[in-house]
């Protein structure tokens, strides 16, 4: 027996390693069956699963790598925070002085380019699900709460295309938000809005529609830039994150990953 | 007008010019729009011969060739070198390949099926334990998605453009590119539809879904015999007005969100000399050969006169086709989702449809409206 073989068992054997593993080594049915049950993380599967679920061209592990890449964003993202005040002022030079003075300033690279992986993660997940007719009883309230999901996805990236503010995110906000003021009855340039008045005095109109409140101003300003950053950090990901709860939890519920009934 | 410099290589200069005049051509809407859809329904009426490895092979050095070659036009380059186009790269291989697994799948199932032997999937009792099994399936996974992302983080680096500026308006002013779908339906549709009533009517539909499809089949295995409808009309929803009209904003909308081809330099100033017309002008002016009706009648306002046919043809697309279609070609369909779940199928399917007809009336006849109420925004 090798001294690391003799370390090892020593480390294994000893009260700290018992008290945080409360299994011995997954070598047999049973403490294969505990590592799965005694980790707060790993608990998220069934101990055992059907074969055909595991097969990596069933299931494109598109949904885990969606969830992955949520929490590479997660880390990214709050590493970035240090450095970002969520103002006109500073904003676009926070951004520049990250790539240009900051040790492993890659962190803003590698956290739009998980976003952008993660569109496509969550995409390629629901075509996964769609085509294995996963969605099927007893499954269709999982299915509503991912295309929720991915609703919120999207929100994400398109809240976080802002804060950069440079002119991209800027033009590309005001094209996406400019939506908001055409919605019906609610928006100013929206079909009915015109009719919604008291006397003469219109109640729908740029100071108070469904854009204002979305920018908390007429135009992309330092307002919007305050409410996308909260909600873009807070709001959004807590919600997602509740729901990301739900849908794992409703995995195991309804059976488990999808095979042939 | 092709400003891009002869790229040499492989083909002669002139040849080179043809054949980008000739794919400047192709791509233009309604082509790119009519070749899109032809492709996706051969590639669904023979996925079983079309998914062969061999020939999924041979798609995927055509189109790589295709794009790589075309990476030589600097115009063309100029667009997938930007780094927020990268993702839309990276997403046409992953679509294609991705329909490719499924597809297969379905093929060696359906094959299966037809000659009674079991499913892939089959044995559904066959359970392994997750430890060491699936975890391991996973931290591999994970080691290679964290691999790829840090390639992709140190080999590009995010965009950062000058200052935002409220004074200063980029041409063309594009959303994030997952929006660019959505915005490309601005063009046929006033905001209000385009960018309220249709992503509502995405997200509804696409909850609903597994509310509306009865069909018991297919559930839990790749098959596509089994769910004809159904997949049929997810991918026209998926990968036509999804990834094709994304691919569509991005490579082929430029200035003024002016048409240019992928070979086209984007000239700002290029005219766009359309003047769209509405279907009460086509229906009083042009074929009754009359003024357009300002005055009202009795209690009718003006412009519902106006607009009468515009109504009329809505009317019976919303209301009465989904009764005709009930008795004709959603028959059995109808009667195994009952009244609720077929006329709510029907509204959505329709509004689906929708899309792709304005798109194509707008392209071919330069159509606007059928009914514009402008006095409200009212317009469909």
């Amino acid at each position: 027996m090798s001294v690391f073989d003799r370390f090892g068992n020593w480390v294994r054997g000893g009260q700290v390693w018992g008290s945080v593993f409360r299994h011995g080594v997954p070598r047999d049915r049973r403490t294969r069956a505990m590592a799965i049950l005694s980790n707060v993380f790993l608990h998220l599967h069934p101990v055992a699963i059907r074969k055909s679920g595991i097969r990596l061209s069933f299931t494109w592990c598109m949904g885990g790598l969606t969830f992955f890449l949520f929490l590479i964003e997660v880390v990214t993202g709050v590493l970035l925070m240090f450095y970002y005040r969520p103002t006109v002022e500073y904003a676009y030079f926070d951004i520049e002085g990250l790539r240009a003075h900051v040790t492993l300033g890659l962190l803003r690279e590698m956290h739009r380019w998980g976003a952008h992986a993660m569109v496509i993660a969550i995409w390629l997940h629901m075509l996964r699900v769609f085509l294995t007719g996963s969605y099927k009883p007893p499954r269709e309230f999982n299915w509503s709460i991912g295309v929720i999901l991915l609703v919120l996805t999207l929100l994400l990236s398109f809240t976080g295309y802002l804060l950069p503010w440079d002119q991209l995110a800027m033009w590309a906000i005001t094209v996406g938000s400019n939506m908001a003021r055409a919605t019906p009855l609610l928006g100013h340039e929206g079909p009915l809005a015109s009719l919604v008045m008291v006397g003469d005095v219109p109640l729908v109109h740029a100071g108070d529609d469904a854009r204002f409140g979305l920018l908390a101003g007429t135009f992309v300003g330092p307002n919007a830039l305050l409410r996308f950053y909260v909600l873009h950090c807070v709001f959004i990901p807590v919600v997602a994150t509740i729901l990301i709860a739900v849908h794992f939890w409703r995995i195991r519920k309804d059976g488990g990953v999808s095979g042939p009934l | 007008m092709t400003m891009a410099l002869p790229s040499g290589g492989l083909l002669a200069a002139s040849d080179s010019n043809a054949l980008k005049d000739f794919i400047n051509l192709i791509c233009e809407p309604h082509w790119f729009f009519i070749i899109s859809c032809a492709g996706l329904g051969v590639f669904l009426a023979g996925y079983r011969t079309l998914t062969k490895p061999a020939v999924a092979w041979i798609a995927l050095v055509v189109f790589t060739l295709a794009y790589v070659l075309s990476a030589l036009d600097p115009d063309f380059r100029s667009i997938i070198v930007k780094p927020d186009n990268v993702p839309i790269t990276i997403m046409m291989y992953l679509v294609g390949f991705f329909l490719w697994l499924a597809f297969r799948q379905a093929a060696v199932n359906d094959e299966k099926m037809a000659s009674g032997r079991p499913l892939t999937e089959a044995g559904s009792d066959d359970k392994v334990l997750v430890w060491p099994d699936l975890v391991y399936i996973e931290l591999i996974a994970l080691v290679f998605c964290t691999v790829a992302l840090m390639v992709w983080t140190v080999i590009l680096r995010a965009p950062l453009e000058q200052p935002a500026d409220p004074s200063v308006a980029p041409n063309p002013a594009k959303a994030p590119w997952y929006f660019l779908g959505l915005q490309e339906l601005l063009v046929y549709f006033d905001p209000w539809i385009a960018g309220v009533l249709l992503p509502g009517l995405i997200v509804v539909g696409l909850i609903a879904i597994p509310y509306m499809d009865k069909n018991p089949r297919g559930n839990g295995y790749y098959t596509f015999v089994e769910r004809r409808f159904a997949i049929t009309t997810f991918m026209v929803g998926f990968v036509i007005l999804w990834v094709v009209l994304i691919v569509f904003g991005t490579f082929l909308r430029g200035p003024n969100w002016n048409f240019f081809g992928p070979y086209e330099y984007w000239d700002p100033h290029r005219p766009a000399a359309l003047v769209n017309i509405n279907l009460a002008q086509i229906f009083w002016v042009q074929m009754l050969g009359r003024g357009i009706p300002t005055e009202g009648f009795a209690f009718i306002p003006h412009y519902v006169i106006r607009e009468l046919p515009g109504i009329v043809i809505l009317v019976f697309y919303f209301l009465v086709l989904p009764g005709i279609l009930r008795r004709t070609v959603f028959n059995r369909m109808g009667n195994q989702m009952g009244a609720v779940r077929y006329h709510l199928m029907a509204q959505l399917f329709l509004w689906m449809a929708f899309v792709p007809i304005k798109m194509v009336l707008r392209w071919t006849l330069n159509f606007k409206y059928f009914v514009a109420i402008t006095e409200f925004f009212l317009n469909f």
